[in-house]
């Protein structure tokens, strides 16, 4: 992590030994100071994270919860639910699709866009950028007329690959790949801006010394500025994969609980959080739900803590 | 006379200069081949992320047959716009602006509270040391790792033990914890805050609020620029959470409230036969306009904000 801490001097006052003697006072001003914070972090992050630990051993079968009475029970259940490996499956495929694609196909567009900046790069770059404005509902919206080959404008395509109606495009074993589609549509222009600003923010002498020494563009791209930002590369990593594995809202809506959905061959329940939600809210089990969302939330900790101890990553002080 | 006009004789460029000279201008060091490349690359993906939101906006003025009959990216009519708009606000007597105020209502709420809870812990994170400063750094990376859908669950039950389930507080309160501008406004000041400029200010006789009013806080414009940014679009676009919190569909927000309206455009559901709950006189037209509605606002402040996206988190040092 040393070019990190070369081209962002985080942390400059950390070894000043003036500071580390901050007075009984100021300590006490401190704590004024984080105190609104810690309250609505314990409130709204680690609260709810403990009470659904609590929860995920509560006995629901009566409708009120029974604390403790159920041991291991939930989990198994979870483990035991026929859709869970189904779910799991299907998270797993979306997730290895994904993560690699969106986030070599960023850093690729990025890096693209910051070799010959210019008003043309500016306005691609904005094009792309502009996309993230559309989420949630309106992206499946978008993504149920792109789909559709009587009306889309991509039909050329979608008829040239055989496909005649919106069924034949949306079913199960295509959501890995549209929910891929999508979140690049809305999430890459983002994660663009921001590597294009570390890219950016790599000293011109490096890149200079790096002409003289023969390196063409992109050579300089491949073993210069990759290397240099690789750490806000796995930065995304992780937001990417802890968000991927929480999908919810793009999956409920095309199937749609209750046979409300839009799209005709979609299961109702598909992801993991959404069996989550099925087991609370349909179900009525809650120490269930609760077991889940922590399987899943353990999921998306312990593949950030990996790349985090693999990567050295967060190590910005010491 | 000057060197050019005694060049002039042999100072017309071979064919090869030129075209040398063209390479140069064009391509660089990229060679011939690499500009190709990379303008079909960003071209090609220019196509995917503007083609869907221009269908978007030409699908407003299409009746469904047109929809059908006309190319994709043609234009149908003005009346027709009008047409899908007034059926909108029609909708439920008016429902949609409704939804349009409570997001408005919501977002703004987040942004304040969020923003003065997160900014001024960030700050005395980054400038000051006491006893449990590096836990709360932890705590607040881990936090952040969770998607907010993570913890809707239990949230559910906790805020039904307050009985706050289906109170417009159930969607304001849990947006009060952000943990991101937390960090972000930590690794800024830590970055760019010299610390002699508030020893300064202090042996001037500053207190501890004042430097934090008066110095810090102006010095982290760009800063703030970011954070709204990301809270306003966050909370705008929240769907889960008003998803799973609210039952009563004046408390909407627009991003659920434009979930209701899909499922009952029949238009969208070829799959199925109109139920009871489904009505079928809304249109393409009316479902992509309804669309608009909640992403034209984001995309004005995405569009005001990018700068602060690729410069508020790097280069937003007050070195210079």
């Amino acid at each position: 992590m040393t070019n990190q801490t070369e081209s962002l001097p985080l942390l400059p006052l950390a070894n000043k030994p003036r500071l580390a003697s901050f007075s009984r006072w100021r300590h006490l001003i401190a704590y004024l100071f984080v105190l609104p914070y810690f309250l609505v972090m314990l409130a709204f992050g680690l609260g709810p994270g403990l009470y659904a630990l609590v929860l995920s051993f509560a006995d629901f079968s009566t409708g009120l919860p029974k604390y403790f009475a159920a041991g291991f029970g939930n989990y198994l259940a979870v483990f035991n639910e026929f859709r869970f490996s189904f779910t799991f499956v299907n998270i797993g495929k979306f997730l290895v699709i994904s993560v690699p694609l969106g986030i070599a196909m960023v850093i690729i567009l990025a890096i693209l866009l910051q070799m010959r900046p210019g008003p043309l790069s500016t306005a691609l770059r904005t094009l792309y950028f502009i996309s993230g404005a559309v989420t949630g509902p309106v992206l499946v919206l978008i993504a149920i007329f792109m789909l559709d080959p009587s009306i889309s404008p991509f039909q050329a395509l979608l008829k040239g690959m055989g496909f005649q109606l919106t069924n034949d495009v949306i079913y199960s074993g295509s959501l890995p790949v549209i929910f891929t589609l999508l979140g690049f549509f809305s999430g890459a222009g983002m994660w663009i801006a921001i590597q294009y600003g570390a890219l950016e923010a790599i000293p011109t002498e490096v890149l200079e010394a790096a002409t003289i020494d023969g390196a063409n563009a992109w050579q300089k791209a491949l073993f210069i500025k990759f290397p240099l930002i690789r750490p806000y590369v796995i930065y995304q990593f992780i937001l990417i994969f802890a968000g991927n594995v929480q999908l919810f809202v793009e999956p409920q809506i095309l199937g749609g609980g209750n046979n409300l959905g839009v799209g005709g061959n979609v299961p109702t329940v598909w992801s993991p959080n959404q069996l989550a939600y099925n087991f609370a809210f349909e179900m009525g089990n809650f120490g269930a739900a609760s077991a889940l969302s922590l399987i899943l939330l353990a999921t998306g900790l312990g593949a950030a803590y990996l790349i985090i101890r693999w990567t050295g990553f967060f190590n910005i002080e010491n | 006379m000057s060197k050019i006009d005694t060049l002039r004789p042999d100072s017309r460029p071979s064919l090869l200069l030129r075209w040398k000279h063209f390479r140069m201008r064009t391509a660089g060091d990229i060679g011939i081949l690499g500009f190709g490349l990379r303008w079909g690359v960003l071209l090609l993906f220019a196509a995917y992320f503007f083609v869907p939101l221009l269908w978007l906006v030409l699908a407003t003025s299409k009746s469904a047959p047109q929809l059908l009959e006309l190319k994709p990216l043609a234009f149908g009519s003005f009346q027709r716009i009008q047409e899908a708009w007034q059926r909108i606000i029609e909708y439920q007597d008016g429902e949609v602006l409704l939804w349009a105020s409570n997001s408005i209502r919501y977002a703004i709420w987040a942004l304040t509270l969020s923003l003065a809870i997160s900014i001024p812990a960030g700050y005395i994170l980054a400038v000051a040391r006491f006893p449990g400063r590096r836990l709360l750094l932890w705590l607040t990376l881990i936090t952040m790792l969770l998607p907010p859908s993570a913890l809707v669950l239990p949230m559910f039950m906790e805020l039904n033990l307050f009985h706050l389930i289906n109170t417009q507080w159930a969607v304001i309160l849990p947006s009060a914890f952000f943990p991101f501008g937390t960090y972000l406004t930590y690794i800024y000041y830590a970055s760019s805050l010299p610390p002699d400029l508030l020893d300064a200010a202090r042996v001037d006789g500053c207190s501890e609020a004042e430097l934090f009013w008066h110095i810090a806080l102006p010095l982290a414009t760009p800063l703030l620029g970011l954070l709204a940014f990301i809270n306003f679009n966050t909370n705008w676009n929240n769907f889960f959470g008003p998803y799973v919190l609210l039952n009563d569909d004046t408390l909407f927000n627009l991003p659920v409230g434009i979930q209701q309206f899909v499922l009952a455009t029949s238009a969208l559901r070829p799959g199925f036969n109109p139920s009871p709950g489904v009505m079928v006189g809304y249109q393409q037209a009316e479902a992509a306009l309804f669309g608009l509605i909640m992403v034209v606002p984001v995309a004005i402040v995405f569009l005001i904000a990018q700068r602060y996206v690729i410069g508020g988190a790097f280069t937003g040092s007050v070195k210079g």
